[in-house]
């Protein structure tokens, strides 16, 4: 066990999966840098953030390929290579270049296996960042987990720190489908304890951050982090909450969300992606329909306005969801009564 | 080859602005001041400048993420331009862009561009429009050398040839995309590129303006004549890392003195202006220092500039809604 930051959680886990099974490879734009260079120094990068530094070194040019800009290639040669006998990590540098490729996604890797009658087997991992807080703008900003949530065929998981990046990479190379893993961008410096042996985090079982009361918060991927933080300064307050992590979107754990609000009666979502179909409209869904009964308050969902992502720092923070909005919320569901019938 | 005194002007006036601005980014970059990803046009300035010489207002021209000297190549406002970099209400997007998108269509500038390849197909469609509403227009696609392996690069190849389009595809090769050399990304050249899908292609070197200048306008002119669509290899490097904080272990050392000091467009075109008799020094001497205080200026204002407000954050999703 040591500190270790989000980016080399995913290091590492790259890193004991690749020396695990050599079927493993990893693929992207830079992913090791600096070939064609003048210099010959040899992984340049390590990706655009450092994220697959030093694999070049370890496991050579075979396994760590870097590609040239073209996204619908080389994402739909990780997919013909997982469903003929590769396990491929290709990384898609920002989620939003699947403009770029979403028909090797959605098309040909999500639909092989019941498209072709149970016969196929993609073990496809596409690793790519997402997120606002960087001032990156309206094509570098994203968070398109609902987008491949969407598309059955697909597993999609949105960690929400660096020991359940570790966990949740692993258990997705090890996986038989093709798997998408969004990495928020502001997340990569952030540390904690993370074991050093591999280990893996199931995917469809959400983690409860933690348990309260009153309120239940549910949150994804750096949404996490804010909705604890909200929580701890209500407990102040006097109003306790419990705060589920789902780690993956699909499959998403309804059984837990379902639990813990027949047990609070009150919900806050908290999504960071475009408002219209996100994950906090099904997850509001999930609950109006299951859990009608246990509901004392309005569903209340944080999430951005139905725009593109500013770039300004001043509309960047106005458009994410903050720690403030999710105290305002929570507070606003813990106080509403059901109006007594006359 | 014969160039009016007032293209000269304005073409090294054009270079010397793109210099000054893009010299001045870096050291304002490094206060931490600019948000975002700024990737810069150093050394590259002939190149935009060089082909938009023969575009007029009515001309259009997409652009990449290394935008910002195409922009001031087509005429886009350097004041506008600052600001926008700083996230500024007066910014030519209202802050809402920032580096990687700054447009004014009003001029014919369709977009600084975050997606590598974004800009080809968008000219086809221009060119489209030049073509049916016919005003004489041509569509110039500036895109890298990394950018030329994107798909959505080569289908736009074969679409303005079937589609027989006044469209430019200008391959402004720097070597390098991101941290990867091309002679590693690209297979074949660009040239067979160009012969395979059936369109002339034109090569120079670009950081001569005049011979930037001759190529493209052979270029342009073939488009604009109605023969169809044309490439153009220019034949760059750039200055500085792919963006602003790349330290470019990547390139041999004394890769890039060597390029200042031997390939600098503003230097060659001072040299030839001084061998031919075309321009008096002391009048590009007068543009220098006229081009510096307006980037100081344009510095200045951006910095002083009003942020933009809570309303503009829904504004401008739509036309209407
Ligand atoms: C579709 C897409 N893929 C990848 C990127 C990340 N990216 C930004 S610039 C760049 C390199 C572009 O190289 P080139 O086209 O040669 O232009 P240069 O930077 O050399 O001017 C890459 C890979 C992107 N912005 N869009
Ligand atoms: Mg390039």
């Amino acid at each position: 066990m040591s500190k270790k930051s989000f980016r080399q959680a995913i290091n590492e886990a790259l890193r004991q999966e690749m020396r695990r099974d050599p079927r493993v490879i990893i693929m992207g734009e830079d992913v090791a840098g600096g070939r064609g260079g003048t210099s010959g120094v040899q992984d340049a990068w390590g990706g655009v953030l450092g994220v697959t530094k030093g694999l070049l070194t370890e496991f050579g040019e075979d396994r760590v390929l870097d590609t040239p800009i073209s996204e619908a290639s080389y994402i739909g040669a990780a997919a013909g290579a997982a469903a003929t006998g590769l396990r491929p990590v290709a990384e898609l540098m920002f989620v939003d270049f699947v403009g770029c490729c979403l028909d090797q996604i959605m098309n040909q890797a999500a639909k092989f296996r019941y498209m072709f009658g149970g016969k196929a087997r993609t073990p496809l991992v596409i690793r790519a960042m997402y997120g606002a807080g960087f001032n990156a703008a309206a094509q570098h900003s994203q968070a398109l987990y609902p987008l491949f949530t969407h598309i059955p065929g697909l597993k999609v998981v949105v960690p929400s720190s660096p020991y359940e990046a570790k966990g949740l990479l692993i258990q997705a190379i090890r996986d038989d489908d093709p798997v998408i893993f969004l990495e928020n961008k502001v997340m990569y410096d952030e540390e904690e304890d993370v074991p050093d042996d591999p280990y893996t985090i199931p995917f469809g079982e959400a983690n409860l951050t933690r348990e309260g009361n009153d309120v239940t918060i549910v949150a994804f991927g750096r949404m996490v982090g804010f909705a604890n933080q909200a929580a701890d300064r209500l407990e102040k307050e006097g109003i306790s909450c419990t705060v589920i992590d789902p780690r993956t979107t699909s499959p998403l754990d309804s059984g837990t969300i379902l639990d813990c609000v027949a047990d609070t009666g009150r919900l806050v979502i908290v999504d960071e992606s475009s408002p219209r179909c996100n994950l906090a409209t099904d997850v509001a869904a999930l609950v109006a329909e299951e859990a009608f009964d246990a509901l004392k308050a309005p569903i209340r969902r944080v999430v951005p306005p139905h725009t593109p992502v500013p770039f300004a720092t001043i509309l960047e923070n106005l458009y994410l969801p903050s720690v403030e909005k999710i105290e305002a919320a929570v507070r606003s569901v813990a106080a509403y009564r059901v109006k007594e019938e006359v | 080859m014969q160039i009016s005194r007032d293209i000269l002007t304005r073409s090294y006036q054009a270079m010397r602005t793109i210099r000054e601005f893009e010299e001045r980014l870096h050291v304002e970059f490094a206060t931490g001041e600019i948000p975002g990803f700024v990737h810069l046009y150093c050394g590259e300035e002939a190149s935009g400048v060089g082909v938009c010489a023969h575009l007029g207002k009515t001309d259009t021209i997409a652009s990449t993420h290394r935008g910002h000297g195409h922009c001031i190549a087509k005429g886009v406002a350097v004041d506008g331009m600052m600001a926008e970099i700083y996230g500024r209400r007066t910014g030519v997007c209202r802050g809402k862009g920032g580096s990687m998108h700054i447009a004014d269509l009003s001029l014919g500038m369709l977009g600084a561009n975050g997606i590598v390849g974004g800009g080809p197909p968008l000219i086809c469609g221009a060119a489209l429009s030049h073509k049916l509403l016919k005003d004489n227009g041509v569509a110039v696609a500036f895109y890298g050398d990394g950018a030329s392996n994107e798909g959505s690069t080569l289908e736009s190849l074969n679409l303005a040839t079937v589609w027989h389009l006044p469209a430019v595809f200008v391959v402004e090769d720097n070597g390098y995309g991101e941290a990867t050399g091309s002679s590693y990304a690209c297979a074949g050249t660009q040239k067979d590129r160009a012969a395979g899908f059936g369109m002339p292609y034109f090569e120079c070197d670009g950081t001569d303006f005049f011979a930037v200048y001759e190529a493209a306008e052979e270029a342009i002119s073939h488009a604009r004549s109605g023969k169809g669509p044309a490439m153009l290899h220019v034949h760059l490097a750039r200055w500085y890392g792919h963006f602003e904080g790349d330290a470019m272990s990547y390139r041999v050392n004394g890769e890039v003195t060597k390029e200042r000091s031997e390939r600098d467009c503003l230097v060659k075109f001072r040299q030839r202006a001084a061998d031919v008799s075309l321009l008096e020094a002391s009048v590009l001497d007068e543009i220098d220092a006229a081009v510096k205080n307006e980037i100081d200026a344009a510095v200045v204002a951006a910095k002083k500039a009003p942020l933009p407000e809570a309303e503009d954050l829904t504004r401008d999703v739509y036309v209407s809604y």
